[in-house]
């Protein structure tokens, strides 16, 4: 690598945020995506749905460089990422935050510390009072009580947890923010919250939000376009009646099975 | 164009009305901030509005300044567009005293406590290797009773995993030994021109203490932790529970078959240890002392009385209980997550060998009394 020196994002940029072309990734023979395209409008929450083994969570890491795809082109920002090092793509990884499937805390430090860690690694010339006050409102900002700052991650339950995933993921006041299924093995009510978090959240920080989920919950309320991931591909996007009046046998079985019509109905009638 | 970064930063200014303003520039982000917060501690209430209509891009960490510096000073906030309006009403709607870390506790309050809790800890574990020893011997009993309930594929297994398999690393450990006991003694018992008497040290060492003792702690560490292990993952994956649920007993079907191989394979294995031992020893003698081996089995054959053998073929199957017992109690033991098991594994191995060492302690006096010299 001749150039070294980091790309500084445009704070400006207003095309997609995340623009994936032609991407493929296997392993071994196996191979999960073949000539994926996909976009990510500024501003928006786009859900990622697919069945077990479509390869969601390989596209999402693909995306922030855990996986190195065989092939494709990768723009975050407007900023291509594949092939550059960490020290070039610094400031993009500033500006994206991440939660992944088990909310991934580092368990020996408390929920503050957690939050504190990225911050200290990117900007470690900050003020160490003012580092902690940060942290101690981007907890409260993630719905926790005050209480749960200083507790470690084993003290807290699943729905706090993923929470304090949050606020770990918005401690760099990310622009652009991952969830990798976030209401996963939350009860029905602490899902609706984290999804109406979600949602706030996106709207008070101006987020643009990349969600994974098979909660067709989440997706009928807070979802503003849907992609569906089959075949290797994103076969269709767009927001839920557009994928209804699709004809796909998976997007079909998917949005009107039993439980799709259902998660229909309640937001029809709820909201 | 790409918009970069611009660093933020202020000027203190007097406006027409007679209140002293700063007025902020530059972007109010995380990345922009730079020394601004401690630069702003020092006006304190010096300062009574904060003009933000001159200010780029601002973030959550621009507004919890601003909605900070206005806090503690009483400032007013003017000229915020927007997005500075909304992200000060966010972080001022959650600006709540909380601590980063735990209260240490007072550190004599921290020591006792902690005394406090190994005491009950160690206490709690002796008593439950206890109980746990005791439903083990009863469902041995309940065994006795219905032999066809006995699982001797399982134990069978077990022996060779224990046992079998052990022979290699075991032999390995226990010919090192009695070379290395051997070329010590013979050092030292040469300054008295008493070489001969190595044969007495090697031939009586390993068979009444090594022998047993070092395959004791090799079993421990090899099986001991095996058994916590596998017995600790089938409780997390509720394959334990699985079991209860169907009617077999998981102390009939898990623990008694790695307790027989246990008992049954340390007193072979240590009896193996020792021999292997001598043979270590005798190969140093014959190198070292120019003794040979004929004349060295003989003198084993005088100078080792028989119950030095059978003071390790005592303790042997007792120290492989303890290895059993506290293998599977801690297995037993694990709730919760992957990381209780590794903890579980460690607590095995460190209390068995614990346990085989205090009670090889005991035997010790205890033949010695009875005269087994």
């Amino acid at each position: 690598m001749v150039d070294e020196d980091p790309i500084i994002v445009d704070r400006e940029f207003s095309g997609p945020l995340i623009c994936v072309k032609g991407l493929r990734n296997s392993f071994g023979d196996q191979v999960v995506h073949e000539g994926l395209d996909i976009d990510v409008r500024k501003g928006e929450i786009l859900g990622v749905v697919g069945g077990s083994g479509t390869g969601k969570s390989v596209l999402m890491r693909s995306i922030i460089g855990l996986q190195q795809p065989d092939e494709g082109s990768i723009e975050v920002f407007g900023e291509s990422l594949l092939g550059r090092s960490d020290a070039e793509t610094i400031d993009v990884r500033k500006r994206w935050g991440v939660l992944f499937q088990g909310g991934a805390l580092f368990s020996t430090l408390t929920v503050a510390e957690n939050v504190m860690v990225p911050i200290r690694e990117f900007y470690p010339e900050m003020d160490r009072d003012f580092r902690r006050e940060v942290a101690k409102y981007k907890v409260c900002l993630s719905g926790l009580p005050p209480e749960a700052s200083p507790k470690y991650p084993s003290e807290l339950s699943g729905g706090m947890r993923k929470r304090a995933g949050i606020a770990r993921a918005l401690a760099l006041d990310p622009e652009l923010l991952f969830l990798d299924e976030p209401t996963a093995g939350l009860d029905p009510i602490g899902a609706a919250a984290f999804d109406n978090l979600t949602r706030e959240l996106q709207q008070t920080l101006g987020l643009t939000v990349f969600l994974i989920t098979h909660d067709l919950d989440t997706l009928h309320a807070i979802c503003d376009r849907v992609a569906v991931l089959a075949d290797k591909q994103v076969i269709a996007v767009g927001t839920i009646p557009e994928l209804l009046a699709m004809d796909h046998p998976w997007i079909q079985e998917y949005f009107n099975g039993p439980r799709g019509r259902m998660a229909a109905s309640q937001t029809a009638s709820g909201n | 164009m790409a918009v970069m970064t611009v660093p933020s930063d202020f000027v203190e200014e007097m406006t027409e009305d007679g209140v002293t303003s700063l007025r902020f520039t530059g972007d109010l982000s995380i990345a922009a901030i730079g020394d601004l917060p401690e630069r702003l501690r020092d006006y304190g209430e010096g300062v009574q509005r904060l003009d933000l209509s001159d200010i780029g891009y601002i973030d959550t960490v621009g507004a919890w300044l601003i909605h900070r510096t206005a806090r503690d000073s009483g400032a007013e906030i003017v000229g915020g567009d927007n997005d500075a309006e909304r992200l000060i009403a966010a972080v001022s709607g959650v600006d709540q005293p909380a601590e980063v870390r735990p209260d240490p506790p007072n550190p004599v309050i921290r020591v006792l406590d902690e005394v406090g809790e190994a005491t009950t800890i160690a206490l709690t574990t002796l008593a439950g290797l206890v109980g746990f020893f005791g439903s083990v011997l009863v469902s041995a009993g309940s065994l006795i009773r219905h032999p066809g309930r006995i699982r001797w594929n399982a134990v069978i297994q077990r022996f060779d995993v224990v046992g079998v398999r052990a022979l290699g690393i075991i032999g390995l450990m226990s010919f090192l030994i009695g070379l290395v006991i051997a070329q010590q003694g013979a050092v030292q018992l040469r300054q008295f021109g008493a070489e001969v008497f190595t044969v007495n040290l090697v031939g009586r060492l390993t068979m009444r203490e090594l022998g047993v003792l070092m395959t004791a702690i090799m079993v421990a560490g090899r099986s001991g932790s095996a058994f916590a292990a596998q017995i600790g993952t089938m409780k997390l994956t509720e394959e334990i529970d699985a079991m209860r649920t169907i009617g077999v007993s998981p102390v009939e079907a898990l623990v008694l078959p790695r307790f027989l191989a246990a008992v049954f394979m340390l007193p072979l294995l240590g009896f193996y240890a020792s021999v292997v031992a001598i043979i270590g020893g005798g190969l140093l003698s014959w190198v070292e002392l120019d003794i040979p081996p004929a004349t060295f089995f003989a003198r084993i054959r005088e100078v080792v009385p028989l119950t030095d053998v059978y003071v390790g073929l005592v303790k042997a199957p007792v120290f492989g209980a303890i290895i059993a017992v506290c293998g599977c109690y801690q297995g037993m033991q694990v709730k919760g997550n992957a990381e209780e098991v590794g903890k579980r594994t460690t607590a095995a191995v460190v209390q068995a060998i614990f346990l085989v060492i205090v009670l090889d302690a005991f035997f010790a006096v205890f033949f010695s009394w009875i005269g087994w010299n």
